[in-house]
């Protein structure tokens, strides 16, 4: 830097690419006042006026509803802010927004960054080299559309290796941070030399200052033009496929240059209209990484389930199921609609079956972590469970229910992935699918076509 | 039509003949979250609005007890402190999502008309103030926000003179605590004093001293949960 004032790479990596509250720089009142007015941090309008609506200009969010006043006792006067972003610090009037529009920061170039040692299969290979390609080229963006257990974190090796090479900077971003937390580690084991860093609501580093980030999408709300690649893992999960800041956040955290990469095993209607439409270039891997087919869900139709349900009790044909499994080694995920369901499930089973280690999770468990381990270990049977465990999770050797499986939380997209749950380990790669339901729905017809025909590309009747 | 303040659902009126004659007001939380807040009501102790079988339940024993006269007349809370309470609270004191003080408006003006109102005349209104530095940490004072909402609204005559960290503490040692309070002017009137959590009544207590040593005849307490 030119002028008298220098400061430590580790503090301009933290500031590089973001855009950030005042609360959030991480330098102290005077370094900020040096900063600002040698203009290497430049304050940004944190809410501006276009037409007729407003726009934060962290989150992006226009709806009307999602900004409020409040009288402001620091400056004796009301301030307009953004409720939709406000979990992250409340943007308002009263306080600017900065970005730093000093020196870029030297990220390191790595000869051979990657220590994973592992073998792709063909299929994964081919999307791998699919993934290089784009990001060789700066393609804007590429979706891999690869089925549920087909090893897609894998395939990212290599696109990721061939960045750090060149001394790019990468997010693997997801709307899920159960999906954040089980990647780190992984990437950690194949990155060994590289900085990396876990961005989530409840992670304790929040510098946000590694070459390598793995965030959840919400925390790219802290981002803009930092990275060269952003890859969007289950861009399909929710809350992103419902929430237009999340996209555009998406977008911003990139360099104008850079490429977006998007995993799913389930595409949104509105991804697969642009693929059809050749908007949206994508590559289709049909096959899991260890050759063998999708277990095809089979409906079984419980006239009874939901005054079962509504008495907590378990409908003849699912006991009936459980006891009659051809693989009763099997541990069993059964999938409810609701927490109330899962808890009391849990306490009915456990009362006509005690010698059954079972349990329940949700997103409000505070001890969810812990019991999803435990049936990992297979130290519990039965594990009911809301949606949360749809996806990002692997057991070895699992079969799988889904009780009420017509009720609106299973749509298509959810049901492949529950399905998706069975069947993942080269030594037990079938299981059991069963959606107990008191009468069809759409989601439940084209969540069975759409694995079979998934699995009819994969080359398998 | 309007979104609900928590869940941000649109809310769907159901329009009666009543609209066209009487103003409503505006709804601010859709029926579903309205049902997982929880008045307080049925048997409470009458000192402190906690529920409880006994007329002064422990907490306030101890109190008589420990002041011999207790500055605090009553509280009277609205609602009880369960889960959803907690989370919104939350997110209004500590995220500073202002607009959530609308989501409890329309009870905490109907209770303080039915408690107050009726029996009281010529009263003041005093939220409890936070401290400069937490002050300007929230950009507001969640008490002085619920107190607008009310009739007769002045700002504080009270001033906090340091700070309140009153989390980490045990229930026996928040009892002990020194008075943090400065009286700005004296009031001979009744005081309603307004808060959003009467957890053991300290806060609300040293207010109280402080205002009666200083002249007041008499001081109430309004909160928004009881802890
Ligand atoms: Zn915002
Ligand atoms: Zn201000
Ligand atoms: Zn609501
Ligand atoms: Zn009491």
């Amino acid at each position: 830097m030119k002028n008298h004032f220098s400061l430590p790479t580790r503090i301009i990596k933290q500031l590089a690419g973001k855009r950030l509250l005042k609360r959030e720089l991480p330098v102290n009142h005077q370094t900020y006042q040096s900063l600002t007015k040698l203009k290497l941090l430049h304050p940004i309008q944190p809410i501006i006026k276009k037409g007729f609506h407003y726009e934060c200009q962290r989150c992006h969010n226009t709806k009307r509803s999602l900004f409020g006043m409040y009288p402001c006792s620091r400056c004796n006067q009301t301030h307009r802010y953004c409720r939709k972003c406000i979990t992250m610090g409340r943007v308002s009037d009263c306080e600017k927004l900065y970005e730093w529009h000093g020196p870029e920061p030297n990220w390191p170039t790595h000869q051979q960054p990657c220590t994973w040692k592992g073998k792709l299969t063909i299929e994964q290979e081919r999307a791998a080299k699919r993934i290089v390609t784009a990001i060789q080229l700066k393609e804007k963006e590429i979706l891999i559309h690869a089925v549920c257990g087909s090893g897609k974190t894998e395939m990212l090796f290599q696109g990721i290796t061939y960045a750090l090479q060149l001394g790019m900077r990468l997010c693997i971003a997801t709307p899920r941070s159960d999906v954040v937390r089980e990647l780190f580690p992984r990437l950690k084991r194949a990155f060994q030399t590289v900085s990396i860093q876990a961005l989530y609501g409840e992670s304790r580093d929040k510098s946000g200052s590694a070459q390598l980030i793995i965030a959840t999408t919400h925390q790219l709300l802290r981002y803009i033009h930092a990275f060269d690649v952003v890859i969007v893992d289950e861009i399909d999960a929710f809350p992103y496929h419902k929430d237009i800041s999340l996209p555009i956040v998406t977008k911003r955290a990139l360099k104008p240059s850079g490429t977006r990469i998007y995993l799913t095993a389930t595409p949104r209607d509105d991804q697969k209209q642009r693929m059809k439409y050749q908007h949206l270039p994508h590559i289709f891997i049909a096959k899991r990484y260890h050759n063998h087919p999708l277990p095809v869900p089979q409906m079984k139709l419980t006239i009874s389930l939901q005054k079962n349900l509504a008495h907590k009790q378990f409908p003849k044909s699912f006991l009936r199921w459980y006891f009659t499994r051809e693989h009763s080694e099997r541990q069993v995920l059964v999938f409810v609609p609701t927490i109330q369901i899962a808890e009391a499930l849990k306490q009915t089973f456990t009362t006509l079956h005690s010698e059954i280690r079972s349990t329940f999770v949700h997103s409000k468990d505070p001890n969810r972590e812990e019991k999803v381990d435990l049936f990992r270990k297979k130290k519990i049977d039965v594990l009911f469970t809301t949606t949360i465990l749809e996806r990002g999770v692997t057991f070895p050797a699992i079969d799988v229910a889904v009780l009420n499986a017509g009720h609106h939380v299973f749509d298509e997209a959810a049901l492949v992935q529950i399905a998706g749950r069975a069947g993942r380990s080269p030594d037990d790669p079938d299981g059991d699918v069963i959606f107990f339901h008191d009468g069809k729905t759409n989601a439940m017809v084209q969540a069975i076509q759409a694995i079979k025909a998934m699995n009819k590309r994969g080359g398998f009747k | 039509m309007n979104d609900c303040l928590w869940c941000n659902q649109a809310i769907i009126y159901q329009p009666s003949w009543r609209h066209l004659f009487t103003f409503v007001e505006r709804t601010t939380l859709c029926d579903d979250c309205q049902s997982e807040l929880e008045l307080l009501n049925g048997k409470r102790c009458v000192k402190c609005s906690r529920k409880s079988d006994m007329e002064r339940c422990l907490d306030c024993q101890y109190w008589s007890e420990k002041l011999g006269k207790d500055p605090l007349t009553a509280n009277i809370s609205v609602y009880s402190y369960n889960e959803r309470m907690r989370e919104m609270i939350a997110k209004w004191k500590y995220r500073g999502d202002y607009e959530l003080v609308y989501a409890f408006r329309p009870m905490f003006v109907k209770v303080f008309k039915n408690h107050f109102l009726t029996q009281l005349k010529n009263f003041i209104i005093v939220p409890i103030p936070l401290s400069e530095m937490r002050l300007h940490e929230r950009g507001f004072n969640q008490a002085d926000a619920l107190a607008r909402l009310l009739p007769y609204y002045q700002p504080s005559i009270l001033k906090r003179l340091h700070s309140e960290k009153q989390a980490k503490k045990t229930r026996y040692e928040r009892m002990q605590t020194k008075n943090p309070f400065k009286l700005v002017e004296p009031i001979n009137k009744p005081v309603i004093l307004v808060d959003d959590i009467y957890t053991t009544g300290t806060t609300l207590r040293h207010a109280a001293r402080l205002l009666k040593n200083n002249g007041c005849p008499e001081v109430y307490g309004y909160t928004l949960v009881r802890g």
